[in-house]
């Protein structure tokens, strides 16, 4: 039988990699009979939408802008760049 | 060039700041993306500059991801595995505490609530750690590809993947429910 630090283990894990054949099953017994494991299962699961929403807020967020002061700074080093490029070729 | 600044740049910075949680190196990406790509020789004949663009700075973000996480796997990574889970199960192997009942809150207002504590608690965890779960728990990476990657072995990943999951329901057990 699994307690509660294996099985914890193996729910994270599931998130990672196919579980076998006999992992998947000592779990399933392992999760019916406690309520603890189970709200852990669903704890990760929810993590992982959670942290997807997080990213997507930044992603989709139009009132973050890139700093004008680094705007110039990338503005410069493309035209440095460019300059350096017409130099080298004859 | 300049025009795809203007166009493209805010959306880059956005991009890599989603991922790499950090302004500075969120602008550092994006200046290499750039830089890389007017040296590229592809860049003349871009149809949709946009995507290229992303495409590029994605390598680029895996690259600073890729430098942070390979410091932890030579250092805290390997630190004895259980000794660090022991607060939380018990010397039998159950919860030392039990796992409480929560879910994402779907109202918009606590939902922002819940996203901004979770952000809390991703920043207190070790910074290398967070970025491994960023990179699996945000779809583009795979396991296989983030440990060929980060040059660490499957079971390493699986371990502080493990590790980074546990500290972040804990904080939010105490810092969502708690609250």
């Amino acid at each position: 039988m699994l307690d509660c630090k294996q099985s914890s283990q193996l729910i994270s894990q599931s998130l990672d990699r196919s579980l076998t054949l006999r992992e998947r099953f000592a779990l399933q017994l392992h999760l019916i009979i406690c309520e603890y494991c189970k709200r852990f299962s669903q704890q990760v699961q929810t993590l992982r939408v959670a942290i997807r929403t997080m990213v997507d807020s930044v992603e989709k967020n139009n009132s973050i802008e890139m700093p004008s002061t680094t705007k110039k700074r990338i503005a410069h080093s493309i035209e440095r760049q460019v300059i350096e490029a017409n130099r080298t070729q004859p | 060039m300049h025009d795809w600044l203007n166009e493209h740049g805010d959306f880059l910075y956005r991009f890599a700041l989603a991922r790499l949680r950090d302004p500075h190196l969120a602008e550092d990406v994006v200046q290499e993306t750039f830089l890389a790509a007017i040296k590229s020789p592809d860049f003349a004949g871009q149809s949709a500059p946009r995507t290229w663009l992303t495409g590029i700075l994605k390598h680029k973000i895996i690259d600073v991801m890729r430098k942070n996480v390979r410091e932890i796997a030579a250092s805290d990574l390997m630190s004895d595995e259980d000794a660090s889970m022991d607060e939380f199960f018990d010397e039998t192997g159950h919860w030392a505490e039990k796992p409480l009942a929560w879910d994402m809150p779907e109202n918009a207002l606590e939902q922002k609530q819940f996203l901004g504590i979770l952000q809390s608690c991703m920043e207190k965890l070790p910074a290398k750690l967070a970025q491994l779960f960023l990179m699996r728990d945000v779809h583009e990476t795979d396991n296989e590809e983030i440990c060929k990657e980060l040059n660490i072995s499957t079971t390493n990943a699986w371990v502080m993947l493990y590790r980074a999951r546990m500290g972040l329901r804990k904080c939010l057990e105490i810092n969502w429910l708690g609250a």
